[in-house]
């Protein structure tokens, strides 16, 4: 169990230094922030010059994901029933546009540059998400 | 070429979210549930991502321009004010309520799990309706 438990732990770093990876690359050549929501959401507003790279973005997202699947396989278990899904669906991206900014946007490149406000809201959106967490299961929901 | 990078940022990101095991939201959800089965792989996730970040940016601080654009773009002034933190709050609901933030979800489509892409399509419907009601 611990030794699980490490591999998980190792596996987390290393993922998280290829998340700090992809950003750095980003930020770098482009000059431009990696921050999921806002790249998504921005796709969903008038076509202009950075429609073309925040397309690749998130295409990339899904290919990888395809080609990574075919060689190994991923395991994601996930209880929620779709009418769950559909409202935690609706509050992220309401909530992202709103707040502007998700876990990449406020939680990594914002306190990566040390904003101040992506340091409040990764604070306050991780706070609430224990609260709810615990609330659904006080509840049992 | 800017978009060949994006793309390559989007595939490198792609692989660490699912290697990091966020990509599986129980383990999301086991960082949340603070008071229960307690799961911190995030918090070395996030350590990961933030020493390499923050180091890159640090070091591109000293560019005067990106390798392949005209400027640094750092979505202008962020203010702490209601709708930052209110907008936190309602993504944070969402983010506990299933374990799924927008990354995740967006690669869980290309490892075909029926559930994200029901999600992504709730939550491109959120990001339009705020979009909508905000403007």
């Amino acid at each position: 169990m611990w030794g699980e438990m490490n591999i998980s732990y190792a596996h987390g770093f290393l993922g998280g230094m290829l998340i700090g990876l992809a950003a750095v690359l980003l930020y770098w050549f482009n000059g431009r922030i990696m921050g999921v929501s806002g790249i998504t959401s921005r796709l969903l507003a008038k076509p202009d010059q950075d429609t073309s790279w925040r397309a690749a973005f998130v295409i990339a997202l899904i290919a990888g994901g395809f080609v990574y699947q075919l060689k190994w396989p991923v395991i994601a278990v996930i209880n929620t029933t779709e009418y769950d899904l559909i409202i935690a669906g609706l509050l992220v991206g309401f909530g992202t546009v709103l707040g502007n900014g998700c876990t990449s946007g406020h939680g990594i490149c914002g306190i990566a540059r040390r904003s101040k406000p992506s340091l409040v809201a990764t604070f306050v959106f991780m706070v609430t998400g224990i609260f709810v967490v615990w609330l659904k299961r006080m509840v049992g929901i | 070429m800017p978009i060949v990078i994006s793309f390559l940022s989007g595939l490198i990101m792609a692989a660490g979210l699912i290697i990091s095991g966020m990509t599986n939201p129980q383990k999301v959800i086991g960082f949340l549930d603070l008071f229960g089965n307690f799961d911190p792989t995030l918090v070395f996730v996030m350590t990961g991502a933030l020493l390499v970040t923050a180091t890159g940016y640090c070091l591109i601080g000293k560019c005067k321009k990106p390798v392949l654009c005209d400027s640094f773009n750092t979505f202008s002034e962020q203010k702490i004010d209601a709708p930052l933190v209110l907008g936190a709050v309602v993504f944070g609901m969402g983010w506990g309520w299933a374990g799924f933030c927008p990354g995740p979800a967006i690669v869980g489509i290309g490892l075909g799990l029926s559930k994200a892409i029901i999600f992504v399509c709730a939550m491109l419907t959120g990001m339009f309706l705020a979009k909508k009601i905000l403007k």
